[in-house]
């Protein structure tokens, strides 16, 4: 079982991201920066793992996260990305785009740009603009896309005013996440369970392609995309499900795997270790998803805190036209060959596990229970 | 009815002064709205401006304290594991969960008052610095007193290890002596270090006999001329015999090698051994448990519960549990000397000393200021199977009373209201309904927390408000022009007919929801206040456009209407309205619209929630906002007012009805009138 580090911080936290390490370091993650939400004044906070790799003889609480700084947030943090080693980019449920940067020397926050309606709504009842809260919030040097409640995607790029590009009521319902999948093209997931690609080289208001789920059309909350196959995505939804699509074919998910029992918060991939899937949910759970093919078959049903896991995928489309050793395990739907190790990660139910993270070894996770979760041995 | 435990105290709003102006309040739930108003007196009216503020006033502030959140959040924790402790589990097993789960629980407290304690040495200025000291003293009388129930009530302890519970709960409470000890080994010469005696003193007084022995041996080997005396003491100390836990020598056993050793100090202080020393013969004194001795020395043992457990030690080792409270009031009359009266944590203690837990709660709550202590306290004793199902005057037990408090206190904040969730779920009584209540005021301010709310309600099979908070999210969102979230918020809701109409029918989507909230009105059948938005749509399908974009307005606070407020619509529906309408308080969700009408009222205020949801006991308050300007004899014969039926539960007098509403009534088109708060009407029924 992981060793966690958990900390009560005195706000409901709603976003947790690892401090993206230089590249070519060596280390491991020891920064993170958190947003909270539905405080009466919320707080982006940048938050530091002293010596934990020496846990010391008696236990103690040295590897306890501390508080680096803080900055107040107007609004709820709805999202939060790093935008380079210094810049933090935050969404608003009142609907701004904040830029901010840390100044390490003095271990400050400042606001560094901002674009204060970016998302707003035109509604016949409302002539003047009302506000959106912005939803997602995705980063690729210079370039920064949100999205909103208003259907609206921006593009905007750091150092100018206005956004580059706009496209007005994209989406005629809620889009509740966004990330790249190959510059310039994004991938966004919606309130009728559709994921849409959309390329900005083209213009128009017009997705370029539109997968969906069939039937209930339960909506997405979240979309990674495979790091280092892009056509692999995954999304989780409001039943909890995760659903692993192939955009290169059908318009249908390639697997849909009964997972939490409430809405699925976060998906994401291992960034360099993509067989391992991390999911955190509503219903107050985390969960580590091991499809490495090379797992030896573990008695599973006698390991505490691992369910095997309950296939729902229906093989939507014949693969046998595409090299075995070349699928991803993801997209691999024989049940039977290839099993997939789900292992429960927190200790106990809590309130809403609403972010998480990885890199590397490490995991942070943040709770409505007001609580920050940190692990540096995640595969120990 | 019971007589109150204690008259109320007067709390004084800075800048309200009640000789000079009317005042008029309304209830939160955790909150009381208090503004000056100028009803009744015409002469001022005209010149004076109106109420320029309007005060909040907070009943329970420690659950907006930072750092006691973490208390509230780390127990809710400890609350959901202990409901979930199974039922099966009997006798050891079960006792050993329940003394881990009071000791998790004390662990809580501990680590937030060393973190109060540490914000208290960085305050900067010396007003919050004393706040929080006090409130570090609240918390450490708090856990003084669990620790001593959890003795007492939980662990149960017989006669001999009681008296090793309770050594250990005066060590752990009068904790200075460590710093001491420290001190004192810390110094160059130890026996002549001028707290010395004092120290051994404590450390005999507490019983760490061992350690007291190795500070006479420094005595000792500083001083030849006291040596043979320290050896002899020291031997006494060494001797003196004490249950240990892994020993099985029994009771009877124990009782006759103490009696023995009795009889021995009691020998050497009659020989005069120590006559030479009165440190030593005063430690000897002690140990005999000499009242007189150990009252001489009340300074060290700073309160009445230390003498009580020394004297227990030194002259009744095997005190048995039913003798603790004749001891326990004896000591307590010793040691004040009836120089000062017994304070609120004095009488807890012996409360608990007299195994009166209903009287520990009850004080508790007078004393403490919040109610975290004797909910979880108390929730904690229920599970212990301790307190017989004492039934209150109003309907529900004690263990369900006191949650109820705290669980609403929790609603009444900000942020906390998903704590308070799963404190409702363990109320098997009233704990649904007042989940139904609260859950409707929690303002809905972005689809996600909307989801959250939403998930809530599905996982309790809340029918009705799953539906009115999809209703009102696809309002919301058919209001912005988002047609497709209006469609997922009716999916969610299940609402069948309003699914097919849009799906099917895309293109004609605005027909389609005049359909929709037909059919809706046919669901509603008694609700004849869906008549009129119903007939606003279908205008606009007919013609295409509204006549009056003002007229969207009203669509929006109709539709927060629930059927539960439909009677008032029978009641006022004679009085013509012009812009605004009867708003419901289906929840703090109107505030949107309120805090508009809200600051026109009183420009210098800040909006607040607490204005639109009220809770009271089995009354209704509706408070007018009336323009002065109109003639006001108009508006009161406009406004009849009936006496309203209580829709909910007329037969628990006690039941929260959080139904309540305000009036909003807009006189003409003028919103620069002077527009003041009048009293509430208070409507008993």
């Amino acid at each position: 079982m992981e060793d966690f580090c958990a900390k009560f911080v005195s706000q409901k936290i709603s976003k947790t991201r690892w401090r993206p390490l230089p590249p070519g370091s060596l280390q491991t993650a020891e920064t993170f920066a958190t947003g909270s939400w539905d405080n009466e004044e919320n707080y982006v906070s940048l938050w530091s793992i002293g010596d934990f790799g020496n846990v010391d003889s008696d236990g103690g609480f040295e590897g306890e996260h501390q508080l680096l700084c803080d900055i107040k947030h107007h609004g709820d943090v709805m999202d939060l990305q790093f935008f380079d080693q210094e810049r933090i980019v935050t969404a608003s449920s009142t609907g701004c785009v904040t830029v901010f940067l840390h100044h390490p020397n003095n271990q400050t926050l400042s606001v560094s740009q901002q674009w204060t309606t970016a998302h707003y709504h035109t509604g016949p009842g409302s002539p003047s603009r009302s506000n959106a809260p912005c939803t997602g919030v995705v980063c690729d040097n210079p370039e920064i896309v949100t999205v909103g409640e208003d259907g609206r995607i921006n593009l905007f790029r750091a150092d100018h005013k206005e956004a580059v590009r706009t496209i007005d009521n994209a989406d005629s319902s809620t889009l509740h996440a966004v990330t790249f999948l190959r510059t310039p093209e994004i991938l966004t997931v919606n309130s009728i369970g559709q994921l849409k690609i959309w390329d900005f080289r083209k213009q128009g208001n017009e997705p370029s392609q539109i997968l969906s789920l069939t039937g209930d059309r339960v909506p997405l909350h979240c979309v990674d995309r495979h790091p280092n196959q892009q056509h692999v995505v995954a999304t989780g939804g409001q039943d909890g499900m995760l659903s692993i699509w192939d955009v290169r074919q059908g318009t249908m998910p390639v697997s849909l795997l009964k997972a939490h029992e409430a809405e699925m918060w976060e998906v994401h991939f291992h960034p360099s270790n993509p067989d391992h899937l991390f999911t955190c949910s509503e219903d107050g759970s985390l969960w580590h998803w091991d499809a490495s093919t090379d797992v030896p078959e573990k008695s599973s049903l006698f390991n505490q805190g691992v369910r095997s896991s309950t296939f729902l995928s229906h093989s939507i489309s014949n693969q046998a036209n595409v090299h075995q050793s070349l699928i991803s395990s993801w997209l691999s739907t024989d049940p039977a060959k290839d099993r997939i190790e789900i292992t429960s990660l927190l200790p106990s139910r809590t309130l809403s596990v609403n972010s998480l993270d990885v890199l590397g070894p490490c995991l942070v996770c943040g709770t409505d229970a007001e609580a920050i979760y940190v692990t540096r041995q995640l595969f120990s | 009815m019971e007589e109150l435990d204690g008259e109320p105290t007067v709390t004084l709003i800075p800048g309200v002064n009640s000789k000079k102006k009317q005042m008029c309040f309304d209830w939160g739930p955790g909150e009381m709205l208090v503004c000056e108003t100028t009803f009744n007196k015409k002469e001022n009216s005209e010149t004076v401006p109106g109420c320029p503020f309007i005060y909040i006033i907070r009943k329970d502030i420690d659950v907006y304290s930072q750092i006691l959140r973490k208390l509230f959040n780390e127990s809710h924790g400890i609350f959901v594991g202990l409901q979930r402790i199974e039922e099966e589990l009997t006798g050891k097993s079960r006792k050993a969960q329940l003394v881990r789960v009071s000791k998790n629980y004390r662990s809580v407290i501990r680590a937030c008052m060393e973190e109060m304690h540490q914000a208290a040495v960085a305050a900067k200025d010396p007003a919050s610095g004393r706040q929080f000291s006090s409130q570090v003293s609240i918390l450490s009388a708090m856990e003084l007193i669990w620790n001593l129930c959890e003795i007492l009530f939980i662990e149960v302890a017989p006669a001999g290890p009681l008296l090793l519970h309770l050594l250990d709960w005066v060590r752990l409470h009068v904790c200075e002596v460590d710093s001491l000890l420290a001190d004192v080994l810390g110094s160059e010469n130890p026996s002549k270090h001028e707290s010395f005696w004092n120290l051994v003193t404590i450390l005999v007084l507490q019983g760490r006999l061992d350690e007291a022995r190795q500070m006479l041996s420094k005595e000792a080997d500083v001083s030849p001329s006291s040596a043979g005396m320290c050896r002899v003491l020291g031997d006494l100390m060494r001797t003196m015999p004490v249950l240990s836990p892994g020993n099985t020598q029994t009771l009877t056993e124990l009782e006759l090698k103490w009696q023995h050793w009795h009889e021995e100090c009691e020998r050497h202080l009659q020989d005069g051994t120590f006559a030479s020393s009165p440190h030593l013969e005063c430690l000897c004194k002690i140990m005999l448990g000499d009242e007189a001795a150990l009252l001489e020395q009340k300074e060290l043992l700073n309160n009445w519960y230390h003498f009580l457990v020394t004297r227990l030690l030194y002259s009744h080792p095997t005190v048995k549990p039913i003798d603790l409270h004749f001891y326990a009031q004896s000591s307590l009359d010793l040691f004040l000397g009836g120089e000062s009266s017994p304070e609120p944590l004095d009488n807890i203690l012996m409360a608990a000393f007299e195994f009166d837990i209903h009287q520990v709660i009850k004080e508790c709550s007078i004393a403490l200021s919040n109610w975290w202590f004797v909910a979880h306290l108390t929730d904690l004793l229920d599970h212990c199977k301790l307190l017989q199902s004492h039934n209150l005057y109003f309907g529900s037990n004690m263990r369900e009373f006191l949650l109820l408090e705290y669980a609403s206190g929790l609603f009444a904040h900000h942020s906390l209201w998903q704590l308070g969730v799963d404190y409702f779920d363990y109320c098997p009584e009233l704990g649904r309904v007042s989940l139904e209540l609260h859950i409707e005021r929690i303002p809905l301010s972005t689809e996600q927390k909307a989801l959250k709310v939403l998930r809530i309600c599905e996982q309790r099979q809340m029918t009705e408000q799953v539906r009115s908070i999809c209703k009102i999210l696809a309002m919301k969102a058919v209001r912005n022009n988002r047609l497709g979230s209006a469609l997922s918020w009716s999916i969610r809701a299940k609402d069948a007919a309003f699914a097919t109409l849009v799906s099917d029918r895309w293109n004609q989507s605005l027909l389609a929801l005049g359909g929709l909230l037909g059919s809706w009105e046919a669901q509603d059948c008694r609700s004849d206040l869906w008549a009129r938005p119903c007939r606003f749509l279908r205008d606009y399908c007919e013609r295409g456009c509204f006549s009056d974009l003002d007229l969207i307005d009203n669509l929006g606070p109709a539709m927060m209407l629930s059927d539960r407020l439909t009677f008032l619509g029978e009641s006022l529906g004679s009085v013509p309205w012009t812009f605004g309408t009867v708003v419901g308080c289906g929840g703090g969700r109107c505030c949107l619209d309120f805090s508009r009408v809200f600051f026109l009222l009183s420009p210098n205020s800040k909006p607040h929630r607490a204005l639109c949801a009220r809770l009271c006991k089995a009354y209704f308050l509706v408070t007018f906002p009336i323009n002065f300007k109109s003639k006001e004899k108009r508006c009161k014969s406009r406004l009849r007012i009936k006496k309203l039926p209580c829709p909910l539960y007329p037969d628990s007098p006690f039941t929260y009805c959080l139904i309540c509403f305000i009036i909003l009534r807009f006189l003409g088109n003028s919103l620069k009138g002077s527009w003041r708060l009048c009293s509430p009407f208070l409507i008993n029924t």
